[in-house]
């Protein structure tokens, strides 16, 4: 029989014999050798943080919203996290092996192994931020994560905070302590419910939802015209939202601590909804100021991949992540607060961590950039069919090239004009991408990145 | 001129599977042609109306339970249409629809319209990965359909009903006797989205000139630039058969 300690070391070794055979940071590869050892090390290593431990799930905006929280906290904390996006079991076991002296615990945890992953961690805080069809192949429909999601938040005994303005997560139970946050200024909204809007009827009776604002996807002010089941009161709520281009955003931030207006180096209303998840649970810990909370905000820098500038032979790329279709299509929107016509790589690949039926394509808004390209080359395993979707969406064919290979398709769209290029791509391409950029010394490698 | 009007059954429930991009293509192929091209939806409670095609796709269970009620309620009007000549394209879920019904796990039954001779009942394990398979809906002119299925269901054809091809690569409607889809006269159902029609331009067009038929006579379309749609459907048919 083994003691822990010393599969933990094991564990631990393996992650600098994994690294140094170049075959990643080892941000999974420790802790599914250590899980295999000892199934419980995630509540064991765990349970040893004396500051306790906080989790955030959703389908988008887990690592950026995570990244923030941290960068409120990270002043006056010792933190450990599993900053690279390793979000499975294996991942944060291996955040957790990792880390020897923290003092708290920030762990953004898949959705669907979010029933497995918290019970284990016992965090004291859990944020749950939205829910979006994404890899159905691989989740199965949104009902059953939203189900495994109902099960989960009614089992802890942590202070859930919660996305107020997403139907699917704003009637989760959770105790009398449980924090609702949400976008309050229409001025922001969408004129209508999108295409790809993932939940329509009411949770409770099944009749249409109404909206009196719609944010984002099927995020915003809802009510329930037939049974009276409508959005929370905000007790975190951001208003006056601004945008500036794709450099900024300003928002007022209303909280139980007070208001601030700040501004964020960082665009997009998904960004938002990402500030204010961290901000709820930072005010459902307790022991974060409002200043500390604004300050982490306002130097806040993208989390990789996600608008994140990268220098290429002294022009610009910018690095953006779209994996499903609500965060492709904020994306889009994103892109086009700037009207000036842009150069872009669309990068789709079809492997496990992408998922493997990318159907979901056509359930994005293309359409919106047809007028706004410039040239587009489109990539990955699936180049191809990215191009048939871009013609359908009216993206005039002549101006679309077909390059499989990513650094190829990156190096031709940096070198075609001034201005950046814009690289939307899927999980596995974004790594690869920046596997090609880390070999050319242009970014760290993503385990340091983060 | 020459119009084709699309009846898209349930578009608010049945859209899981990007189903727009379906008839995003059916568009797309008739308006360059100058073919005229309306769709109108249809949700529960409403008439079915008078259309060439019937588009129904797939939906959450939830949602396909929601609809399949009022669409047993509609069976008799589809299936006077479809005796009048019009066309049906139905997949995924509206696939399962078009037979007899859905019988699940627990023995709990959903109907359908009984539009064409089939049953399908839940399998123990989901049936997911890309898929490829050989038809020939006119003699002599063989092609491939490429594109992905996800389905709990296994559906088994009436004795003497024609599949829509047979399976190459992937499980089609059962596993087992490598069926994929139904075709029947101008009904067409199948499990494969991805969506079906972008990478298999020769269905859509013999979908368009199907549809036409009923008010137009044969129809001689254009050929059109399908460059990208066929390096597409030749990725799709080599990742499917190396998967």
């Amino acid at each position: 029989m083994i003691a822990f300690p010393a599969k933990v070391a094991a564990a631990r070794a393996a992650a600098g014999l994994s690294r140094r055979a170049g075959a990643g940071g080892g941000t999974s590869l420790p802790g599914k050798l250590l899980l295999r050892m000892a199934p419980d090390a995630i509540s064991r290593l765990s349970s040893r943080i004396s500051g306790g431990v906080v989790v955030v799930s959703a389908t988008n905006g887990k690592t950026t919203t995570a990244k923030m929280l941290a960068a409120m906290l990270e002043p006056e904390r010792r933190l450990c996290r599993n900053a690279a996006g390793a979000n499975l079991g294996s991942g944060v076991a291996s955040a957790l092996i990792a880390c020897r002296d923290a003092d708290l615990g920030v762990f953004e945890v898949d959705e669907a192994a979010l029933e497995d992953v918290a019970p284990a961690l016992g965090p004291r805080v859990l944020g749950l931020g939205n829910l979006f069809r994404d890899q159905l192949d691989r989740y199965g429909e949104l009902e059953l994560v939203a189900a495994r999601w109902r099960r989960i938040s009614a089992s802890g005994p942590w202070r859930l905070v919660r996305n107020a303005d997403d139907p699917l997560v704003a009637g989760l139970p959770g105790g009398d302590d449980a924090l609702a946050y949400g976008i309050d200024d229409p001025s922001v909204a969408l004129p209508e419910l999108p295409h790809a809007a993932d939940s329509k009827w009411c949770g409770a009776c099944g009749s249409r939802l109404r909206y009196d604002a719609v944010y984002l996807g099927h995020l915003g002010a809802w009510a329930c015209p037939a049974c009276g089941n409508a959005r929370p009161r905000l007790d975190v709520a951001a208003t006056s939202v601004e945008f500036d281009g794709l450099d900024g955003t300003d928002i007022t931030l209303r909280t139980p601590l007070g208001e601030r207006r700040l501004r964020m180096p960082l665009p997009g209303l998904y960004n938002v909804y990402n500030a204010l998840a961290a901000v709820a649970m930072a005010c459902a810990l307790g022991e974060v100021t409002l200043e500390r909370m604004t300050a982490g905000l306002e130097v806040f820098g993208p989390a990789f991949g996600r608008f994140e500038r990268v220098s290429i032979g002294g022009r610009e790329a910018v690095l953006v992540l779209s994996k499903n279709p609500a965060g492709a299509n904020e994306v889009i929107r994103t892109l086009a607060h700037d009207p000036a016509p842009k150069r872009l790589v669309v990068a789709l690949n079809d492997r496990i961590a992408d998922g493997r039926d990318v159907s979901w394509i056509w359930d994005v808004d293309f359409e919106l950039l047809a007028g706004g390209v410039q040239s587009v080359w489109t990539s990955g395993t699936r180049a191809a069919e990215m191009a048939v979707r871009l013609k359908y969406a009216g993206v005039d064919p002549d101006l679309v090239r077909v390059e499989p290979d990513l650094a190829a398709a990156l190096d031709a769209a940096v070198a075609s004009g001034t201005g950046p290029a814009y690289v939307l791509t899927t999980y596995t391409a974004m790594l690869e991408l920046r596997g090609a950029l880390t070999r050319r010394g242009v970014v760290p490698p993503y385990w340091e990145a983060a | 001129m020459t119009d084709l009007t699309v009846c898209h059954l349930y578009p608010e429930h049945l859209n899981i599977y990007a189903d727009r991009g379906n008839i995003a293509v059916l568009r797309y192929r008739c308006e360059r042609r100058g073919i005229g091209f309306t769709v109108a939806g249809c949700g529960p409670g409403d008439p079915l109306p008078e259309a060439d095609l019937y588009y129904l796709g797939g939906g959450q269970d939830r949602d396909q339970v929601a609809v399949s009620e009022d669409l047993a309620g509609k069976a008799g009007a589809l299936r006077t249409a479809v005796a009048g000549g019009a066309a049906v394209l139905a997949v995924c879920g509206g696939y399962q629809l078009l037979g007899h019904g859905y019988r699940g796990h627990a023995g709990d039954e959903m109907p359908g319209t009984g539009l064409v001779d089939l049953m399908t009942e839940a399998g123990p394990k989901r049936m997911i990965g890309n898929i490829t398979i050989r038809c020939e809906l006119d003699q002599g002119d063989p092609h491939t359909v490429v594109g992905f299925e996800n389905h709990a269901g296994r559906t088994h054809l009436g004795a003497g009903v024609e599949p829509l091809g047979r399976v190459l690569h992937g499980n089609g409607n059962n596993g087992s006797d490598r069926g994929e889809g139904v075709r029947a006269g101008r009904v067409i159902g199948t499990y494969i989205h991805g969506p079906l029609l972008p990478k298999n331009p020769w269905l859509a067009d013999w979908l368009v000139r199907a549809s036409l038929e009923r008010r137009h006579g044969e129809i001689h379309l254009d050929p059109l630039d399908d460059a990208l749609e066929l390096e597409a459907h030749r990725v799709a048919e080599r990742i499917a058969a190396s998967s």
